[in-house]
């Protein structure tokens, strides 16, 4: 390679590694900003800033949907599979909202320790199925263990 | 090493005539693969058993993330060649490219804001994966941007090329952004090292619609990088030459 284009592409080089570090590192330090959500773990052990609006994260336990049968209001416990907390929420809930589905819900902890949601978001996995084999799968499954329950990937 | 064969590629009426036959038959087979693929996968691929029929956003939703992601590549590593060997062909290149990835970047967050409000309930969160999407479409617009506003062809190219080039640590970022950090955005289904979370008949529409997008992207591309060509040169004797002979393109 001729030394001058060799040079240029040294600079070059050097410039685009500078700043992907530079880059790298603020998102490091900003990695609680980045992050969409708060666990339950991270929220049982203070990590999460209290008395504002966050982000809640987790599975919904199986079992654990309350619905009251006269407004929308719904009361429902996430875990991440090391601490759970209940989220309460007035609203129409996502259509793929279901136990053992992972959710994101938005709003502030109350005093008494139970998350009072603005907003609630259903996440789902990367995983796709035609519903006959899903259908399938879980028949295969009840009949292999019954009563443990399925862990669902999160 | 001999660097003889990329400075072949550095002249513009050399690439004009070595692209021109290619050009409009890629961009139309391009076209007839991806209508295959879509028709496959809008009407005949199976339904998901959580999210139903709205899955189907995933034949074009998908391809056009990819796309997006990969012409920015091409445009960082023009931007490289550009930057270093001074070459023509890299600005020419850039120029065209950027539309497109722009449009490709413009579609993919489109269709999953759409998909998004199906299936998660919101049409945009700020999740890591959705805003370094809107980051690299914004990379796009600067890029157009800055080479159409600057008067002297060789300042918006070099500058076009910088922004091209520094932008593409975004590109690890979009990719990782669901692992590095919690988001809303699902993990990624196809991987190099596993199967695919998805049956045949999902990924194969899926994988044609792709091979379409790529297909009539390079078509696409070669003819507008063409176009920009006859501009470029347009004082030329040979650039004289093929509109007296030809005509208008």
């Amino acid at each position: 390679m001729h030394p001058v284009r060799q040079k240029r592409l040294l600079w070059v080089v050097a410039i685009v590694l500078i700043l992907g570090a530079v880059v790298g590192l603020v998102m490091y330090s900003l990695q609680q900003n980045i992050n969409l959500f708060f666990s339950p773990t991270q929220i049982a052990q203070g990590e999460a800033p209290q008395n504002t609006t966050i982000r809640a994260g987790g599975v919904v336990v199986d079992g654990s949907v309350k619905r009251d049968p006269e407004t929308l209001a719904v009361s429902f416990d996430v875990t991440d599979y090391e601490y759970s907390m209940t989220i309460e929420y007035l609203g129409i809930l996502p259509d793929l909202f279901r136990e053992g589905q992972g959710i994101v819900a938005q709003g502030e902890m109350m005093i008494d320790g139970v998350f009072k949601a603005s907003q609630v978001l259903a996440k789902h996995d990367e995983e796709y199925m035609a519903p006959e084999v899903s259908d399938a799968l879980k028949k295969a499954e009840s009949k292999k263990v019954t009563g443990a329950g399925s862990a669902a990937s999160f | 090493m001999s660097w003889a064969w990329l400075h072949k590629f550095g002249s513009p009426k050399w690439f004009f005539y070595w692209s021109y036959a290619w050009a409009r038959p890629l961009f139309v087979s391009g076209l007839l693969v991806l209508v295959v693929g879509l028709i496959w996968g809008l009407a005949f691929a199976p339904e998901d058993y959580q999210q139903g029929n709205s899955v189907r956003i995933i034949y074009l939703h998908v391809p056009a993330a990819m796309l997006a992601q990969s012409c920015y590549l091409a445009l960082g590593i023009a931007g490289l060649v550009g930057l270093v060997w001074r070459i023509k062909t890299a600005a020419i290149f850039i120029n065209a490219m950027a539309p497109i990835g722009a449009v490709m970047a413009f579609i993919a967050l489109v269709t999953g804001a759409i998909w998004g409000k199906t299936a998660w309930g919101a049409w945009w969160v700020w999740d890591a994966r959705l805003t370094s999407m809107l980051v690299l479409f914004l990379l796009y617009m600067g890029i157009i941007a800055l080479q159409n506003s600057l008067e002297e062809v060789a300042l918006a190219d070099k500058s076009a090329a910088v922004i091209s080039l520094v932008g593409l640590i975004n590109l690890p970022i979009i990719k990782y952004s669901v692992v590095w950090w919690n988001t809303l955005h699902q993990g990624a289904t196809f991987t190099l090292t596993d199967k695919p979370a998805m049956p045949a008949s999902m990924w194969l529409p899926l994988l044609v619609a792709v091979i379409g997008f790529y297909v009539l992207v390079v078509g696409l591309v070669l003819w507008r990088m063409q176009s920009d060509i006859l501009w470029r040169e347009r004082r030329t004797s040979w650039v004289k030459q093929e509109v007296t002979k030809h005509g208008v393109y």
